[in-house]
């Protein structure tokens, strides 16, 4: 198992190196300048040569790229061009609503999701799962934004159960969390709903069909315990990788949520870097997500053997 | 039996309906011209913000544009972006997908180079790329096929692995049939079934990425309407002018729709497995 | 199965109540919370130097924290601010300043002369105006801690209005060490002497900013007025949050999440009207202007006959309706000082109010244009502008032109307006942007007037040695009634050789809750002297 972890370790070195490499080259060779935006509408072209400069902007790419890579040894991202704040710092600040919003939607959406795919299996081509599917594929036709603003306007501005937008840390107790949580939750959960719902009932189908259930069966043993107990045990390693894959695309892909419901996430830090050409904001959080890409594939690979000792590595 | 009957044809009237209503949708699309009279981009500010009624089907917009003229034109633009996506993308990562899962030596540096870029989310790629370069309709396209690119080449290759192992193939190789044969004659066929499936969802996918990218001002420009920017324009009155969000939201809706349910009946159909599973 | 079910409902209850708790212990510290003002601004601040950028956030942040020496009131008349008083010397070349007594920068320290000479020299490194002032000045002298002079070259007509010029950049007085940052870095503190202090560890770049009460400001005894008067703190603590979505900052001032929304979308107004508890106010009573650029390097618009038909063929109201749609928030105006300024004026303003095809048409035919591509950049992610070249497009194709637009978000328009290449190497014919009066209201700090082409001048480059006579002339000029009839050659100036064109004044008002009570109409976005019941 630790040969397993470290090997993986190893391995997602070069996959970084990629990963750094090219949103260097593709931020550099890109138009867009950050000195014009920091200098403003008025500037001269002097002005914004002198910033270019003071920014280090003005020397060849490989010497720019060099510069970053020697700081990112010492495991320094590297200062915003905009607001000069470690770019470290403010993922630290930022990184809290993000995983949050991730965890939560996650808990939530395997909560509902694995017993519906699980009935959805049992009763299959009945009309309980046909509804379902139904109901998941819709899941997966409406843009994030158009649900979360009919969300709001019917739990926020017309019931009043929740408020409209912003987040509260956990830290500031459990209930002003959840409560600012709760709309955002909702939202982005239903397209995950959705996916985990069909690969469970089709994992589930998989297992369904094998001799070893149809002996359960025959034992006598009741429906449920043979569902639970015996094929969702087997189902269990598919559905453990579409949620892990799961997590790695709700990290980047929290960020319509976070727009919509105003949550100070890394999502909108790094979509609004992208818009002003914050350059180390960009390379430091695409590095982070990247990371924490790698490590849920290797968090998948560590469950799949304990799920299942036929896996070896 | 009678329960294999029936599956069998949900699986028929899934392929049935779904096909069905992306053709309806296309026709729509190309009639978009002869449907309205109107011209999309033409600009009306006396006529903001007008509710459907009988000379604007679906309202207008903040600038007094006919929203179903908008929305019809953008139909050809959402579909040809949806359809360019999964051929691109499909194409590209099953030549990847061969190639790694074949040539050894290969394999190691191509899925690293994939896992990289796999590794980087999406959204965010599709919107730096877009945001970089400009919003023309070849760079949103680019940067939407960019991401769904790995997916496809580790499904083919996963799918090439498994079947160089086949004694048919390892006897192709024993023979000395030179590898272009190989791939074209026993390896492609079976990648086939899976691509079609995976072809329906990057479809799919591709008109909510369009859709988010334009969300994020990072999409198309307005004088090409798509249903993505439409619904991104209309975003800020959704309360006090739901009609410019809600009838493009359901042209959306319904495709991806229809895109899902003949996605899952190709599955259901092509898959080998499920056949011989159904079959047993 | 019985047990298991009651461990279930064990658990539900045992949950309940620590939920109950919990909401408990939260209604208590809201009991114990402060007076906090919540501010939705225009934008995220993220640059907080009012000095390195012009961006009116990082303008209203400078408000907060910093002071200024002189400011204006609502005539736009000068008024001493930090200043106690001051006195000009007979020749005019002289000007003795003494600070007001007992001022302190949020670090303890005391303001001093060397803090205010450092802080303007860095202001006159980067500002339209400063610049101008630093010209004709021979030098800043420090006569004691609390008093200094500034020693002319020559008569300048501008001293005060300079020091007291309430937009972008505002001449903020900072502490030494920070003033003697370089004009093009950012300054690593944000500490001043105005009536709020920073808090810098609640300081989110983009997402939050948090001010509070600053205990050692001392008001003046006049009333506020602008940027002028008594800067009377009546609230513990202020947040300014960011909201990007306009949809969900209109539902968080409904439900009183937050209190002051600065720029609501016109389109959103209405809706905002309909709720009892929301007022809109026009809290910026001087307005702000679009503008149509041009590139005069770029052919064919070296061509002033091809300039001059642009003009003529476009009318401001279609902008107007288009991008604000309320008549009530706009105004058809010519006049490029302003419409409610001192310097207005609407002689020499042709074109702009009706279109002419047929005129625009003949023009372009004598002017030899023969159908080059010219390039509108459009930005698709400011909602503030971003229908204008939309606007812009029908009406020059109109009169036969080749108009190509091209999209992009702001930032690639800003860093692509600096470029001064040809079309195919990234160059630019035509964008449009918007300007504060504040920022326009004499033809020194309206940098659209500016004749300076590549060296000094505004995206465009519009070189025109008359212009820039006539700017020297205003500078010198110290007599009202004469600057006046300047600015007036200038404006015909202008129309002429179409440096921009006009496309007509709007107003931003804000939607503000009606429990906040004395919002104060202003050049800049001001949060002094409110309160909140």
């Amino acid at each position: 198992m630790l040969r397993l972890i470290l090997s993986r370790l190893v391995a997602a070195i070069p996959v970084m190196g990629v990963v750094a490499i090219f949103v260097f080259l593709l931020l550099r060779l890109s138009p867009g300048d950050p000195a014009a935006i920091l200098a403003g509408d008025a500037a001269t072209p002097e002005m914004i040569a002198a910033i270019r400069a003071d920014l280090g902007l003005d020397r060849p790419i490989w010497e720019q790229f060099i510069t970053w890579a020697g700081q990112l040894a010492q495991g320094d991202l590297g200062k915003s061009v905009l607001s000069k704040q470690p770019v470290a710092h403010m993922i630290g600040q930022r990184i809290e609503p993000t995983i949050s919003l991730a965890l939560t939607t996650l808990l939530f959406a395997v909560i509902v999701a694995v017993p519906i795919g699980i009935i959805a299996a049992w009763k299959q081509g009945g009309w309980i799962d046909r509804g379902i599917m139904a109901l998941s594929v819709v899941g997966f036709s409406i843009p994030v934004f158009v649900l979360g603003y009919i969300l709001i306007y019917f739990f926020s501005m017309k019931l009043d159960i929740f408020p409209v937008q912003g987040f509260a840390s956990l830290s500031e107790g459990l209930l002003p969390f959840l409560e600012r949580i709760a709309l955002p939750t909702l939202t982005l959960s239903f397209i995950y709903i959705a996916l985990f719902a069909r690969i469970t009932r089709a994992a589930m189908l998989e297992v369904l069909g094998e001799d070893y259930i149809r002996t359960a069966h025959a034992k006598g043993l009741n429906e449920s315990t043979v569902l639970v107990r015996h094929a969702l045990r087997n189902a269990a390693v598919p559905i453990v990788s579409v949620i892990g894959i799961g997590f790695a695309l709700l990290i980047g892909g929290v960020v319509i949520t976070e727009t919509v419901f105003n949550i100070p996430g890394v999502g909108r830090l790094v979509v609004e870097a992208v818009l002003a050409r914050d350059y180390p904001i960009i390379q430091g959080v695409i590095l982070l997500f990247s990371g924490v890409y790698v490590l849920i594939n290797l968090a998948i690979d560590v469950a799949y053997v304990l799920l299942d000792p036929r896996i070896r590595y | 039996m009678r329960a294999l009957f029936r599956h069998a044809i949900f699986r028929n009237t899934s392929v049935l309906i779904g096909g069905g209503i992306l053709l309806l949708l296309l026709i729509i699309a190309l009639l978009a011209p002869v449907l309205s009279q109107f011209d999309p981009g033409q600009i009306a500010p006396r006529f903001r913000l007008k509710p459907p009624s009988g000379e604007f089907l679906m309202g207008t917009d903040m600038l007094g544009r006919d929203v179903w003229t908008r929305v019809l034109h953008g139909a050809q633009v959402s579909l040809l972006v949806s359809a360019c996506v999964a051929a691109i993308a499909i194409s590209i990562g099953l030549t990847i997908g061969l190639v790694a899962g074949y040539i050894r030596w290969l394999d190691g540096p191509v899925m690293r180079a994939m896992d990289g870029l796999m590794a980087i989310p999406g959204i965010l790629l599709a919107i730096a790329l877009v945001s970089l370069s400009g919003a023309t309709l070849v760079t949103v396209i680019v940067a939407i096929v960019i991401p769904e690119i790995p997916r496809v080449a580790r499904l083919v290759r996963g799918v090439v692995l498994s079947i160089r192992e086949e004694p048919y193939v390892e006897a192709a190789i024993g023979l000395g049939t030179p590898t272009p044969k190989i791939l074209i004659q026993h390896i492609l066929p079976n990648t086939i079934a899976p691509l079609i499936v995976q072809g329906t969802y990057i479809c799919a996918s591709a008109i909510l990425v369009e859709a988010i990218l334009s969300f994020l001002g990072a999409g198309l420009p307005p004088e090409i309407p798509t249903w993505g920017n439409i619904i991104a324009e209309g975003r800020g009155v959704f309360q006090r002018a739901p009609w410019i969000i809600l009838f493009p939201g359901g042209f959306l809706a319904c495709t991806i729709l229809a895109v899902n349910i003949l996605g899952d009946g190709l599955r259901d159909t092509l898959d080998p497995r499920m056949k011989k599973r159904l079959g047993a | 199965m019985r047990p298991r079910h009651f461990r279930q409902l064990v658990s539900v209850i045992g949950l309940s109540i620590g939920l109950g708790l919990l909401a408990g212990a939260a209604t208590e510290a809201v009991a114990q919370d402060k007076k906090v003002l919540r501010f939705i601004p225009h934008a995220g601040l993220r640059i907080t130097d009012p000095i390195l950028t012009t961006a009116f956030m990082s303008r209203n942040h400078g408000y907060m924290i910093y002071d200024t020496l002189f400011a204006v009131d609502d005539k736009m008349q000068v008024k001493p601010q930090m200043v106690e008083k001051y006195e000009v010397s007979g020749d005019k070349l002289t000007y003795t300043f003494t600070l007001r007594a007992g001022q302190k920068f949020h670090d303890g320290a005391p303001v001093t002369s060397a803090d205010v000479i450092a802080s303007l020299a860095r202001w006159g490194k980067n500002d339209t105006m400063g610049q101008k002032l630093f010209s004709y000045t021979k030098e800043w002298k420090e006569v004691d801690a609390n008093t200094f002079q500034l020693v002319l070259k020559e008569p300048y007509g501008l001293v005060l209005d300079s020091l007291g010029k309430p937009s972008s950049n505002v001449p903020f007085i900072m502490p030494k060490r920070m003033a003697d940052t370089p004009a093009n870095q950012n300054v690593p503190d944000e500490i001043g002497s105005g009536p709020y202090r920073f808090v810098k560890a609640e300081f989110q770049p983009g997402v939050k900013v948090v001010y509070e009460k600053n205990p050692d400001y001392k008001p003046r005894s006049e009333p506020p007025s602008f940027t002028s008067g008594g800067k009377v703190v009546k609230v513990d603590r202020v947040e300014w949050t960011s909201i990007s979505d306009p949809q969900t900052a209109m539902n968080a001032l409904i439900k009183g999440e937050v209190d002051i929304w600065e720029q609501p979308a016109f389109d959103l107004l209405p809706e905002l009207k309909k709720q009892k508890d929301i007022e809109i106010r026009n809290l910026q009573p001087l307005g702000m202007n679009y503008m149509l650029r041009m590139n005069w390097l770029q052919p064919p618009l070296d061509n002033v006959k091809v300039r001059q038909a642009i003009l003529h063929a476009i009318q401001q109201e279609d902008y107007l309706a288009a991008q604000v749609g309320d008549p009530d928030y706009y105004k058809v105006c010519g006049a490029i000082f302003g419409c409610s300024t001192p310097l207005k004026t609407e002689e020499g303003a042709v074109g702009i109010k009706k279109a002419d095809v047929a005129k625009a048409k003949k023009m372009l035919a004598e002017s030899g244009y023969k159908g080059e591509k010219i390039v509108i950049m459009a930005p698709t992610d400011l909602n503030s502008i971003n229908q204008l070249p939309l606007v812009s497009a029908p009406l020059l194709r109109a009169i036969g032109m080749n108009i190509e637009v091209q999209s992009m978000d702001w930032q690639t328009l800003v860093g692509r307006r600096a470029k001064t290449d040809p079309i195919d190497q990234g160059g630019w014919h035509i964008f449009h942007t918007a300007w504060g009066t504040a920022d326009m209201m004499n033809p020194i700090t309206n940098a659209g007037v500016k004749g300076l082409g590549k060296v000094g001048g505004f995206f465009g480059w519009t070189e025109d040695a008359v212009i820039e006579k006539l700017r020297d002339d205003y500078a010198r000029e110290t007599d009202p009634a004469k600057q006046k009839a300047i600015a007036t050659a200038v404006q015909k100036r202008l129309y002429e050789m179409v440096h921009y064109i006009p496309l007509g004044e709007y107003f931003q008002p804000s939607a503000v809750r009606k429990n906040i009570k004395g919002t104060l109409p202003s050049p800049a976005f001001v949060l002094w002297n409110i309160e909140k019941n």
